[in-house]
Protein backbone atom coordinates (compact mmCIF):
# COMPACT_ATOMS: atom_id res chain seq x y z
CA UNK A 1 0.00 0.00 0.00
CA UNK A 2 1.29 3.43 -0.81
CA UNK A 3 1.38 6.19 1.78
CA UNK A 4 -1.45 7.93 -0.02
CA UNK A 5 -3.85 4.97 0.01
CA UNK A 6 -3.08 4.37 3.69
CA UNK A 7 -3.81 8.04 4.40
CA UNK A 8 -7.08 7.80 2.47
CA UNK A 9 -8.03 4.58 4.27
CA UNK A 10 -7.21 5.93 7.71
CA UNK A 11 -9.10 9.16 6.99
CA UNK A 12 -12.15 7.19 5.87
CA UNK A 13 -12.00 5.17 9.10
CA UNK A 14 -11.90 8.37 11.11
CA UNK A 15 -14.79 9.90 9.12
CA UNK A 16 -16.75 6.72 9.90
CA UNK A 17 -15.95 7.25 13.57
CA UNK A 18 -17.29 10.83 13.40
CA UNK A 19 -20.51 9.62 11.77
CA UNK A 20 -20.96 7.05 14.51
CA UNK A 21 -20.36 9.82 17.06
CA UNK A 22 -23.15 11.80 15.41
CA UNK A 23 -25.54 8.84 15.73
CA UNK A 24 -24.56 8.30 19.39
CA UNK A 25 -24.70 11.96 20.27
CA UNK A 26 -27.49 13.30 18.03
CA UNK A 27 -27.36 16.66 19.79
CA UNK A 28 -24.41 17.39 17.49
CA UNK A 29 -26.83 17.33 14.58
CA UNK A 30 -30.02 18.50 16.29
CA UNK A 31 -28.52 21.88 17.20
CA UNK A 32 -27.21 22.35 13.70
CA UNK A 33 -30.70 21.69 12.32
CA UNK A 34 -32.81 23.34 14.97
CA UNK A 35 -31.23 26.81 14.99
CA UNK A 36 -31.56 27.45 11.24
CA UNK A 37 -35.06 25.94 11.12
CA UNK A 38 -36.21 28.15 14.01
CA UNK A 39 -34.60 31.16 12.33
CA UNK A 40 -36.35 30.33 9.06
CA UNK A 41 -39.75 29.97 10.66
CA UNK A 42 -39.29 32.94 12.98
CA UNK A 43 -38.22 35.33 10.24
CA UNK A 44 -40.61 34.01 7.61
CA UNK A 45 -43.82 33.70 9.64
CA UNK A 46 -43.43 36.25 12.40
CA UNK A 47 -41.19 38.98 11.04
CA UNK A 48 -41.38 38.15 7.34
CA UNK A 49 -44.59 39.98 6.51
CA UNK A 50 -43.21 43.39 7.39
CA UNK A 51 -39.66 42.67 6.20
CA UNK A 52 -40.96 41.23 2.93
CA UNK A 53 -43.06 44.33 2.20
CA UNK A 54 -40.09 46.54 3.02
CA UNK A 55 -37.78 44.59 0.73
CA UNK A 56 -39.74 45.35 -2.42
CA UNK A 57 -37.39 45.18 -5.36
CA UNK A 58 -34.61 43.37 -3.51
CA UNK A 59 -36.70 40.20 -3.37
CA UNK A 60 -37.33 40.39 -7.10
CA UNK A 61 -41.03 40.23 -6.43
CA UNK A 62 -40.76 36.79 -4.84
CA UNK A 63 -42.09 35.97 -1.36
CA UNK A 64 -39.75 36.75 1.56
CA UNK A 65 -39.04 33.05 2.15
CA UNK A 66 -37.30 32.91 -1.24
CA UNK A 67 -35.08 35.82 -0.20
CA UNK A 68 -34.49 34.34 3.26
CA UNK A 69 -33.81 30.67 2.50
CA UNK A 70 -30.36 31.01 0.83
CA UNK A 71 -29.09 33.00 3.83
CA UNK A 72 -30.50 30.44 6.27
CA UNK A 73 -28.75 27.75 4.26
CA UNK A 74 -25.45 29.57 4.86
CA UNK A 75 -26.39 29.87 8.53
CA UNK A 76 -26.80 26.09 8.61
CA UNK A 77 -23.23 25.73 7.42
CA UNK A 78 -22.13 28.12 10.17
CA UNK A 79 -24.16 26.21 12.77
CA UNK A 80 -21.90 23.17 12.20
CA UNK A 81 -18.98 25.09 13.68
CA UNK A 82 -20.07 24.47 17.27
CA UNK A 83 -20.27 20.65 17.07
CA UNK A 84 -17.03 20.44 15.10
CA UNK A 85 -15.09 22.53 17.61
CA UNK A 86 -16.66 20.53 20.46
CA UNK A 87 -15.71 17.19 18.90
CA UNK A 88 -12.14 18.25 18.15
CA UNK A 89 -11.70 19.63 21.65
CA UNK A 90 -13.18 16.50 23.26
CA UNK A 91 -10.56 14.44 21.46
CA UNK A 92 -7.74 16.78 22.42
CA UNK A 93 -8.69 16.99 26.09
CA UNK A 94 -9.08 13.18 26.31
CA UNK A 95 -6.37 10.60 25.77
CA UNK A 96 -7.52 9.32 22.37
CA UNK A 97 -5.25 11.62 20.34
CA UNK A 98 -2.21 10.38 22.27
CA UNK A 99 -3.26 6.83 21.55
CA UNK A 100 -3.76 7.37 17.83
CA UNK A 101 -0.49 9.26 17.51
CA UNK A 102 1.44 6.37 19.04
CA UNK A 103 -0.05 4.05 16.39
CA UNK A 104 1.10 3.69 12.81
CA UNK A 105 -1.87 5.76 11.61
CA UNK A 106 -1.61 8.41 8.90
CA UNK A 107 -0.83 11.69 10.65
CA UNK A 108 -3.66 13.74 9.17
CA UNK A 109 -6.37 11.09 9.59
CA UNK A 110 -7.74 12.31 12.89
CA UNK A 111 -8.47 15.86 11.72
CA UNK A 112 -9.55 14.58 8.31
CA UNK A 113 -12.19 12.57 10.16
CA UNK A 114 -13.45 15.67 11.90
CA UNK A 115 -13.46 17.77 8.72
CA UNK A 116 -15.20 15.06 6.68
CA UNK A 117 -17.69 14.38 9.46
CA UNK A 118 -18.43 18.07 9.77
CA UNK A 119 -19.09 18.51 6.03
CA UNK A 120 -21.36 15.45 5.96
CA UNK A 121 -23.29 16.68 9.02
CA UNK A 122 -23.73 20.04 7.32
CA UNK A 123 -25.19 18.43 4.21
CA UNK A 124 -27.56 16.35 6.32
CA UNK A 125 -28.73 19.45 8.19
CA UNK A 126 -29.04 21.39 4.91
CA UNK A 127 -31.24 18.63 3.44
CA UNK A 128 -33.59 18.80 6.44
CA UNK A 129 -33.67 22.58 6.21
CA UNK A 130 -34.50 22.41 2.53
CA UNK A 131 -37.42 20.12 3.29
CA UNK A 132 -38.78 22.50 5.92
CA UNK A 133 -38.29 25.47 3.62
CA UNK A 134 -40.20 23.75 0.79
CA UNK A 135 -43.04 23.09 3.22
CA UNK A 136 -42.93 26.75 4.25
CA UNK A 137 -43.46 27.82 0.65
CA UNK A 138 -39.91 28.17 -0.64
CA UNK A 139 -39.97 27.80 -4.43
CA UNK A 140 -36.45 27.70 -5.88
CA UNK A 141 -36.01 28.57 -9.56
CA UNK A 142 -32.63 26.89 -9.94
CA UNK A 143 -31.68 24.58 -12.80
CA UNK A 144 -29.80 21.35 -12.18
CA UNK A 145 -26.52 23.13 -12.97
CA UNK A 146 -27.48 25.88 -10.52
CA UNK A 147 -28.15 23.25 -7.82
CA UNK A 148 -24.76 21.67 -8.45
CA UNK A 149 -23.09 25.06 -8.06
CA UNK A 150 -25.11 25.65 -4.88
CA UNK A 151 -23.90 22.29 -3.53
CA UNK A 152 -20.35 23.17 -4.53
CA UNK A 153 -20.39 26.51 -2.73
CA UNK A 154 -22.03 24.97 0.36
CA UNK A 155 -19.37 22.22 0.35
CA UNK A 156 -16.55 24.73 -0.03
CA UNK A 157 -17.86 26.92 2.79
CA UNK A 158 -18.54 23.89 5.02
CA UNK A 159 -14.99 22.65 4.37
CA UNK A 160 -13.50 26.08 5.12
CA UNK A 161 -15.48 26.60 8.33
CA UNK A 162 -14.70 23.02 9.43
CA UNK A 163 -10.97 23.81 9.34
CA UNK A 164 -11.55 27.06 11.19
CA UNK A 165 -13.67 25.26 13.80
CA UNK A 166 -11.04 22.53 14.12
CA UNK A 167 -8.47 25.23 14.85
CA UNK A 168 -10.78 26.82 17.42
CA UNK A 169 -11.35 23.41 18.99
CA UNK A 170 -7.61 22.73 19.12
CA UNK A 171 -6.82 26.13 20.61
CA UNK A 172 -9.56 26.07 23.27
CA UNK A 173 -8.75 24.87 26.77
CA UNK A 174 -12.16 23.30 27.36
CA UNK A 175 -15.16 21.98 25.47
CA UNK A 176 -17.29 24.90 26.66
CA UNK A 177 -14.63 27.35 25.49
CA UNK A 178 -14.45 25.62 22.13
CA UNK A 179 -18.18 25.98 21.63
CA UNK A 180 -18.36 29.64 22.68
CA UNK A 181 -15.48 30.60 20.41
CA UNK A 182 -17.63 29.60 17.42
CA UNK A 183 -20.65 31.67 18.46
CA UNK A 184 -19.60 34.81 16.53
CA UNK A 185 -19.40 32.71 13.36
CA UNK A 186 -22.73 31.07 14.07
CA UNK A 187 -24.70 34.21 14.94
CA UNK A 188 -22.89 37.53 14.67
CA UNK A 189 -21.64 37.18 11.10
CA UNK A 190 -24.99 35.95 9.66
CA UNK A 191 -26.87 38.88 11.23
CA UNK A 192 -24.28 41.36 10.01
CA UNK A 193 -24.62 40.11 6.44
CA UNK A 194 -27.34 40.16 3.81
CA UNK A 195 -28.90 36.98 5.24
CA UNK A 196 -32.08 38.65 6.53
CA UNK A 197 -32.12 42.06 4.80
CA UNK A 198 -30.02 43.56 1.98
CA UNK A 199 -26.77 45.16 3.14
CA UNK A 200 -27.69 48.51 1.53
CA UNK A 201 -30.60 48.87 3.97
CA UNK A 202 -28.20 48.92 6.93
CA UNK A 203 -26.59 51.90 8.75
CA UNK A 204 -23.36 53.04 7.06
CA UNK A 205 -20.75 51.39 9.35
CA UNK A 206 -22.61 48.09 9.58
CA UNK A 207 -23.29 48.22 5.85
CA UNK A 208 -19.57 48.57 5.08
CA UNK A 209 -18.83 45.59 7.32
CA UNK A 210 -21.65 43.53 5.81
CA UNK A 211 -20.44 44.22 2.30
CA UNK A 212 -16.86 43.22 3.09
CA UNK A 213 -17.29 40.07 5.15
CA UNK A 214 -17.40 36.53 3.72
CA UNK A 215 -21.03 35.69 4.49
CA UNK A 216 -22.49 38.34 2.18
CA UNK A 217 -20.98 37.18 -1.14
CA UNK A 218 -21.74 33.55 -0.23
CA UNK A 219 -25.36 34.38 0.63
CA UNK A 220 -25.68 36.57 -2.47
CA UNK A 221 -24.33 33.79 -4.70
CA UNK A 222 -26.74 31.18 -3.35
CA UNK A 223 -29.60 33.67 -3.52
CA UNK A 224 -28.87 34.47 -7.17
CA UNK A 225 -28.63 30.75 -8.02
CA UNK A 226 -31.79 29.74 -6.14
CA UNK A 227 -33.97 32.66 -7.25
CA UNK A 228 -32.80 32.50 -10.86
CA UNK A 229 -31.19 35.95 -10.77
CA UNK A 230 -27.92 36.63 -12.64
CA UNK A 231 -24.91 35.31 -10.68
CA UNK A 232 -22.31 37.88 -11.75
CA UNK A 233 -18.91 37.72 -10.06
CA UNK A 234 -20.11 37.09 -6.52
CA UNK A 235 -19.50 33.33 -6.79
CA UNK A 236 -15.80 33.92 -7.44
CA UNK A 237 -15.62 36.25 -4.45
CA UNK A 238 -17.47 33.62 -2.37
CA UNK A 239 -15.05 30.87 -3.38
CA UNK A 240 -12.06 33.14 -2.77
CA UNK A 241 -13.33 33.74 0.76
CA UNK A 242 -13.75 29.99 1.26
CA UNK A 243 -10.18 29.42 0.11
CA UNK A 244 -8.83 32.09 2.46
CA UNK A 245 -10.82 30.79 5.46
CA UNK A 246 -9.81 27.19 4.75
CA UNK A 247 -6.15 28.18 4.48
CA UNK A 248 -6.20 30.24 7.69
CA UNK A 249 -8.04 27.44 9.52
CA UNK A 250 -5.65 24.79 8.22
CA UNK A 251 -2.47 26.70 9.09
CA UNK A 252 -3.83 27.65 12.51
CA UNK A 253 -4.95 24.07 13.23
CA UNK A 254 -1.54 22.66 12.27
CA UNK A 255 0.20 25.24 14.46
CA UNK A 256 -2.09 24.45 17.41
CA UNK A 257 -1.43 20.74 16.92
CA UNK A 258 2.33 21.31 16.83
CA UNK A 259 2.17 23.13 20.14
CA UNK A 260 0.77 19.94 21.67
CA UNK A 261 2.87 17.53 19.60
CA UNK A 262 6.09 19.29 18.61
CA UNK A 263 7.86 18.10 15.47
CA UNK A 264 6.32 14.68 15.15
CA UNK B 1 26.38 2.61 27.62
CA UNK B 2 23.47 0.67 26.22
CA UNK B 3 23.75 -0.88 22.79
CA UNK B 4 21.23 -2.55 20.54
CA UNK B 5 22.89 -5.88 19.97
CA UNK B 6 20.31 -7.20 17.55
CA UNK B 7 22.90 -9.43 15.84
CA UNK B 8 23.69 -11.37 18.99
CA UNK B 9 21.87 -14.67 19.02
CA UNK B 10 22.08 -15.97 22.53
CA UNK B 11 22.87 -12.96 24.65
CA UNK B 12 19.94 -11.09 26.14
CA UNK B 13 18.80 -8.50 23.68
CA UNK B 14 17.79 -5.01 24.53
CA UNK B 15 14.28 -3.92 23.60
CA UNK B 16 14.94 -0.33 24.56
CA UNK B 17 18.23 1.54 24.69
CA UNK B 18 18.34 5.06 26.03
CA UNK B 19 21.57 7.07 26.24
CA UNK B 20 21.93 10.57 27.61
CA UNK B 21 18.30 11.53 27.21
CA UNK B 22 17.58 15.17 27.95
CA UNK B 23 14.43 17.22 27.91
CA UNK B 24 13.73 20.69 29.22
CA UNK B 25 10.69 22.91 29.07
CA UNK B 26 12.20 26.37 28.95
CA UNK B 27 14.26 26.75 32.10
CA UNK B 28 12.86 23.67 33.73
CA UNK B 29 14.98 20.58 33.17
CA UNK B 30 12.78 17.49 33.25
CA UNK B 31 15.23 14.83 32.08
CA UNK B 32 18.87 15.43 32.89
CA UNK B 33 20.76 12.70 31.06
CA UNK B 34 18.79 9.48 31.45
CA UNK B 35 20.48 6.19 30.53
CA UNK B 36 18.49 3.01 30.69
CA UNK B 37 18.14 -0.31 28.98
CA UNK B 38 15.21 -2.66 28.91
CA UNK B 39 15.85 -6.27 27.96
CA UNK B 40 13.49 -8.12 25.71
CA UNK B 41 10.80 -9.89 27.68
CA UNK B 42 11.37 -8.16 30.98
CA UNK B 43 9.16 -5.91 33.04
CA UNK B 44 11.07 -2.74 33.74
CA UNK B 45 9.66 -0.59 36.50
CA UNK B 46 10.36 3.10 36.35
CA UNK B 47 9.88 4.27 39.88
CA UNK B 48 9.70 7.81 41.06
CA UNK B 49 7.53 10.41 42.70
CA UNK B 50 5.29 12.81 40.78
CA UNK B 51 7.34 15.25 38.77
CA UNK B 52 10.40 12.98 38.55
CA UNK B 53 10.05 12.72 34.75
CA UNK B 54 8.40 9.30 34.33
CA UNK B 55 5.66 10.42 31.97
CA UNK B 56 8.12 12.50 29.94
CA UNK B 57 10.24 9.39 29.36
CA UNK B 58 7.17 7.42 28.27
CA UNK B 59 6.04 10.22 25.93
CA UNK B 60 9.47 10.37 24.32
CA UNK B 61 9.85 6.60 23.96
CA UNK B 62 6.36 6.29 22.50
CA UNK B 63 7.12 8.93 19.80
CA UNK B 64 4.80 11.61 21.20
CA UNK B 65 7.51 14.02 22.23
CA UNK B 66 10.91 14.78 20.69
CA UNK B 67 13.92 14.71 23.00
CA UNK B 68 16.33 17.65 23.25
CA UNK B 69 19.36 15.37 23.26
CA UNK B 70 20.33 11.74 23.56
CA UNK B 71 19.82 8.62 21.49
CA UNK B 72 16.99 6.18 21.80
CA UNK B 73 16.43 2.94 19.99
CA UNK B 74 13.29 0.92 20.38
CA UNK B 75 13.19 -2.70 19.15
CA UNK B 76 16.11 -2.05 16.84
CA UNK B 77 14.77 1.17 15.35
CA UNK B 78 16.19 4.61 15.87
CA UNK B 79 13.44 6.66 17.43
CA UNK B 80 14.25 9.89 15.63
CA UNK B 81 14.58 8.42 12.13
CA UNK B 82 12.13 5.52 12.20
CA UNK B 83 9.25 6.67 14.36
CA UNK B 84 6.76 5.00 12.01
CA UNK B 85 8.39 1.59 12.41
CA UNK B 86 8.50 2.04 16.18
CA UNK B 87 4.80 2.91 16.25
CA UNK B 88 3.85 -0.32 14.52
CA UNK B 89 5.59 -2.37 17.25
CA UNK B 90 4.58 -0.63 20.46
CA UNK B 91 1.43 -0.28 22.50
CA UNK B 92 0.82 2.59 24.89
CA UNK B 93 -1.58 2.95 27.77
CA UNK B 94 -1.20 6.43 29.11
CA UNK B 95 -2.04 7.89 32.46
CA UNK B 96 -5.43 9.13 31.32
CA UNK B 97 -7.85 6.73 29.75
CA UNK B 98 -7.63 6.82 25.98
CA UNK B 99 -10.97 5.28 25.15
CA UNK B 100 -13.56 6.83 22.86
CA UNK B 101 -16.42 7.64 25.21
CA UNK B 102 -19.09 7.75 22.49
CA UNK B 103 -18.28 4.30 21.12
CA UNK B 104 -19.14 1.02 22.84
CA UNK B 105 -16.38 -1.17 24.25
CA UNK B 106 -16.54 -3.44 21.23
CA UNK B 107 -16.58 -0.52 18.77
CA UNK B 108 -13.50 0.91 20.48
CA UNK B 109 -11.68 -2.36 19.81
CA UNK B 110 -12.98 -2.48 16.23
CA UNK B 111 -11.75 1.08 15.67
CA UNK B 112 -8.27 0.02 16.76
CA UNK B 113 -8.49 -3.05 14.51
CA UNK B 114 -9.45 -0.91 11.51
CA UNK B 115 -6.66 1.57 12.16
CA UNK B 116 -4.24 -1.37 12.41
CA UNK B 117 -5.57 -2.56 9.03
CA UNK B 118 -6.51 -5.98 10.41
CA UNK B 119 -8.77 -8.03 8.12
CA UNK B 120 -12.41 -8.05 9.23
CA UNK B 121 -12.37 -11.61 10.60
CA UNK B 122 -9.14 -11.08 12.58
CA UNK B 123 -10.64 -7.89 13.94
CA UNK B 124 -13.73 -9.68 15.24
CA UNK B 125 -11.83 -12.68 16.59
CA UNK B 126 -9.23 -10.54 18.36
CA UNK B 127 -11.85 -8.19 19.81
CA UNK B 128 -13.96 -11.01 21.25
CA UNK B 129 -10.79 -12.68 22.62
CA UNK B 130 -9.83 -9.50 24.43
CA UNK B 131 -13.35 -8.79 25.69
CA UNK B 132 -13.39 -12.29 27.13
CA UNK B 133 -9.91 -12.02 28.60
CA UNK B 134 -10.57 -8.70 30.32
CA UNK B 135 -14.00 -9.66 31.58
CA UNK B 136 -15.78 -7.09 29.41
CA UNK B 137 -18.17 -9.37 27.51
CA UNK B 138 -21.23 -8.02 29.31
CA UNK B 139 -20.05 -4.46 28.81
CA UNK B 140 -19.14 -4.90 25.14
CA UNK B 141 -22.29 -3.23 23.81
CA UNK B 142 -22.25 -0.36 26.29
CA UNK B 143 -20.30 2.89 26.12
CA UNK B 144 -17.55 3.58 28.68
CA UNK B 145 -19.78 6.21 30.31
CA UNK B 146 -21.38 3.29 32.19
CA UNK B 147 -18.05 1.64 33.14
CA UNK B 148 -16.24 1.69 36.47
CA UNK B 149 -12.68 3.02 36.62
CA UNK B 150 -11.28 -0.50 36.58
CA UNK B 151 -13.37 -1.49 33.56
CA UNK B 152 -12.32 1.61 31.62
CA UNK B 153 -8.69 0.83 32.37
CA UNK B 154 -9.16 -2.76 31.22
CA UNK B 155 -10.74 -1.59 27.96
CA UNK B 156 -7.83 0.82 27.59
CA UNK B 157 -5.33 -2.06 27.88
CA UNK B 158 -7.42 -4.25 25.58
CA UNK B 159 -7.25 -1.49 22.93
CA UNK B 160 -3.49 -1.36 23.36
CA UNK B 161 -3.29 -5.11 22.81
CA UNK B 162 -5.39 -5.23 19.60
CA UNK B 163 -2.22 -4.98 17.52
CA UNK B 164 -0.25 -7.57 19.54
CA UNK B 165 2.54 -5.11 20.40
CA UNK B 166 5.96 -6.50 21.36
CA UNK B 167 6.64 -3.65 23.74
CA UNK B 168 4.04 -2.04 25.97
CA UNK B 169 4.30 1.20 27.87
CA UNK B 170 2.08 1.38 30.92
CA UNK B 171 2.15 4.82 32.49
CA UNK B 172 0.88 4.53 36.07
CA UNK B 173 -1.63 1.84 35.15
CA UNK B 174 -3.11 1.53 38.64
CA UNK B 175 -3.28 5.18 39.67
CA UNK B 176 -6.80 5.95 40.82
CA UNK B 177 -7.95 2.34 40.93
CA UNK B 178 -9.52 0.71 43.97
CA UNK B 179 -7.49 -2.10 45.64
CA UNK B 180 -9.41 -4.88 43.90
CA UNK B 181 -9.00 -3.37 40.44
CA UNK B 182 -5.35 -2.78 41.24
CA UNK B 183 -4.81 -6.45 41.91
CA UNK B 184 -6.68 -7.36 38.73
CA UNK B 185 -4.35 -5.01 36.84
CA UNK B 186 -1.31 -6.60 38.47
CA UNK B 187 -2.49 -10.00 37.30
CA UNK B 188 -3.00 -8.63 33.76
CA UNK B 189 0.56 -7.30 33.77
CA UNK B 190 1.93 -10.61 35.07
CA UNK B 191 0.04 -12.49 32.34
CA UNK B 192 1.43 -10.18 29.65
CA UNK B 193 4.94 -10.68 31.00
CA UNK B 194 4.39 -14.44 30.95
CA UNK B 195 3.56 -14.19 27.24
CA UNK B 196 6.96 -12.62 26.67
CA UNK B 197 5.83 -9.06 26.03
CA UNK B 198 8.37 -6.46 27.11
CA UNK B 199 6.82 -3.96 29.49
CA UNK B 200 7.89 -0.54 30.68
CA UNK B 201 5.83 0.26 33.71
CA UNK B 202 5.92 3.55 35.56
CA UNK B 203 4.67 3.81 39.06
CA UNK B 204 4.94 5.88 42.16
CA UNK B 205 3.98 2.90 44.28
CA UNK B 206 7.07 1.17 45.61
CA UNK B 207 5.09 -1.92 46.44
CA UNK B 208 3.90 -2.15 42.84
CA UNK B 209 7.39 -2.00 41.32
CA UNK B 210 8.57 -4.56 43.87
CA UNK B 211 5.64 -6.82 43.02
CA UNK B 212 5.83 -6.67 39.21
CA UNK B 213 9.19 -5.53 37.93
CA UNK B 214 12.16 -7.71 37.00
CA UNK B 215 14.31 -4.63 37.19
CA UNK B 216 13.67 -1.22 38.61
CA UNK B 217 15.09 2.16 37.70
CA UNK B 218 14.72 4.77 40.40
CA UNK B 219 14.09 8.16 38.80
CA UNK B 220 14.75 11.25 40.83
CA UNK B 221 14.70 14.79 39.41
CA UNK B 222 15.29 13.65 35.83
CA UNK B 223 18.06 11.16 36.56
CA UNK B 224 18.19 7.41 37.15
CA UNK B 225 19.80 7.30 40.58
CA UNK B 226 19.76 3.53 40.92
CA UNK B 227 18.98 0.52 38.78
CA UNK B 228 18.72 -3.16 39.52
CA UNK B 229 16.47 -5.99 40.59
CA UNK B 230 14.28 -5.24 43.60
CA UNK B 231 16.58 -7.50 45.65
CA UNK B 232 19.73 -5.72 44.47
CA UNK B 233 18.25 -2.36 45.36
CA UNK B 234 17.23 -3.54 48.79
CA UNK B 235 20.70 -4.95 49.42
CA UNK B 236 22.23 -1.59 48.67
CA UNK B 237 20.93 -0.16 51.87
CA UNK B 238 21.51 -1.25 55.43
CA UNK B 239 18.74 -2.20 57.77
CA UNK B 240 18.07 -5.92 57.24
CA UNK B 241 17.67 -7.58 60.60
CA UNK B 242 16.15 -10.46 62.53
CA UNK B 243 13.82 -9.54 65.31
CA UNK B 244 13.53 -11.97 68.24
CA UNK B 245 10.88 -11.68 70.93
CA UNK B 246 11.05 -13.47 74.28
CA UNK B 247 8.58 -14.49 76.94
CA UNK B 248 10.60 -13.22 79.91
CA UNK B 249 13.64 -11.18 80.95
CA UNK B 250 15.74 -14.26 81.68
CA UNK B 251 15.44 -15.53 78.12
CA UNK B 252 16.27 -12.08 76.78
CA UNK B 253 19.37 -11.92 78.98
CA UNK B 254 20.52 -15.35 77.81
CA UNK B 255 19.98 -14.39 74.19
CA UNK B 256 21.89 -11.16 74.62
CA UNK B 257 24.86 -13.12 75.94
CA UNK B 258 24.72 -15.50 72.98
CA UNK B 259 24.34 -12.71 70.41
CA UNK B 260 26.31 -9.73 71.71
CA UNK B 261 26.07 -7.85 68.36
CA UNK B 262 22.28 -7.48 68.82
CA UNK B 263 20.63 -4.44 70.27
CA UNK B 264 18.10 -5.15 73.00
CA UNK B 265 14.84 -3.55 73.95
CA UNK B 266 14.20 -4.58 77.56
CA UNK B 267 10.70 -3.11 77.74
CA UNK B 268 9.45 -5.01 74.72
CA UNK B 269 11.61 -8.07 75.54
CA UNK B 270 13.04 -7.87 72.00
CA UNK B 271 16.46 -8.37 70.49
CA UNK B 272 17.32 -6.93 67.08
CA UNK B 273 20.12 -8.80 65.34
CA UNK B 274 21.70 -7.38 62.15
CA UNK B 275 21.48 -9.88 59.32
CA UNK B 276 23.58 -10.20 56.18
CA UNK B 277 22.78 -12.75 53.54
CA UNK B 278 19.88 -15.13 53.49
CA UNK B 279 18.84 -18.29 55.28
CA UNK B 280 22.42 -19.03 56.35
CA UNK B 281 22.56 -16.06 58.68
CA UNK B 282 19.20 -17.05 60.14
CA UNK B 283 20.48 -20.59 60.78
CA UNK B 284 23.63 -19.17 62.37
CA UNK B 285 21.59 -16.99 64.72
CA UNK B 286 19.45 -19.95 65.78
CA UNK B 287 22.50 -22.18 66.26
CA UNK B 288 24.22 -19.62 68.46
CA UNK B 289 21.05 -19.23 70.52
CA UNK B 290 21.05 -22.98 71.19
CA UNK B 291 18.17 -25.06 72.56
CA UNK B 292 18.19 -23.47 75.99
CA UNK B 293 16.73 -20.11 75.06
CA UNK B 294 12.98 -20.05 74.41
CA UNK B 295 12.14 -17.72 71.54
CA UNK B 296 8.52 -16.67 71.56
CA UNK B 297 8.44 -15.00 68.17
CA UNK B 298 10.80 -14.38 65.30
CA UNK B 299 10.55 -12.13 62.27
CA UNK B 300 12.86 -11.22 59.43
CA UNK B 301 12.93 -7.62 58.22
CA UNK B 302 14.19 -6.61 54.80
CA UNK B 303 14.09 -2.97 53.83
CA UNK B 304 11.28 -2.05 51.47
CA UNK B 305 11.65 0.26 48.51
CA UNK B 306 10.59 3.23 50.59
CA UNK B 307 13.80 2.74 52.55
CA UNK B 308 15.67 2.40 49.26
CA UNK B 309 14.29 5.64 47.92
CA UNK B 310 15.13 7.45 51.10
CA UNK B 311 18.64 6.05 51.21
CA UNK B 312 19.34 6.82 47.54
CA UNK B 313 17.94 10.31 47.26
CA UNK B 314 17.99 11.55 50.81
CA UNK B 315 14.34 12.39 50.29
CA UNK B 316 11.28 10.51 51.21
CA UNK B 317 9.37 9.50 48.08
CA UNK B 318 6.99 12.37 48.37
CA UNK B 319 5.82 14.59 45.60
CA UNK B 320 8.52 16.51 43.78
CA UNK B 321 6.55 19.38 42.39
CA UNK B 322 7.99 21.96 40.10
Amino acid sequence: MTTLTVAAQDSTIMIGRELKHTLRFPLLLVGTILVPVVMLLLFDYILGGTIGRGLGIAAHGAPYVDFLMPGILVMTVAASCGPTAIQVNTDMTGGIVDRIRTMAVARGALLAGHIGGSVLRTFLAAAVLLGVALLAGFRPKASLIDWLIVAGIVAAFAFALAWLSAALGLAAKSVAGANSSTLPIQFLLPFLSSTFVPADSMPVGVRWFAEHQPFTPIVESLRALLTGAPLGNTAYLALAWCAVIALVGYVWAQAALRRRYPAS
Amino acid sequence: MCRMNTATKNATRNAVCVNGLRKAYGEKVVLDGVDLSIREGEVYGLLGPNGAGKTTIVRILSTLLPADAGTVSVLGHNLGREAGAVRSLIGVTGQFSAVDKLLTGEENLFLMGRLLHLPATDRRVRASELLERFDLVDAAKRTPATYSGGMTRRLDIAMTLMGRPRLIFLDEPTTGLDPRSRHTMWQIIRDLAAEGVTILLTTQYLEEADELADRIGVLDRGRIVAEGTPEQLKRRIPGAHILLRFADGASLAAATRALPEGSRDANELMLRVPKEGGIRSLREVLTRLGDGVAVQDLSIHTPDLDDVFFALTGNPAKEQTQ
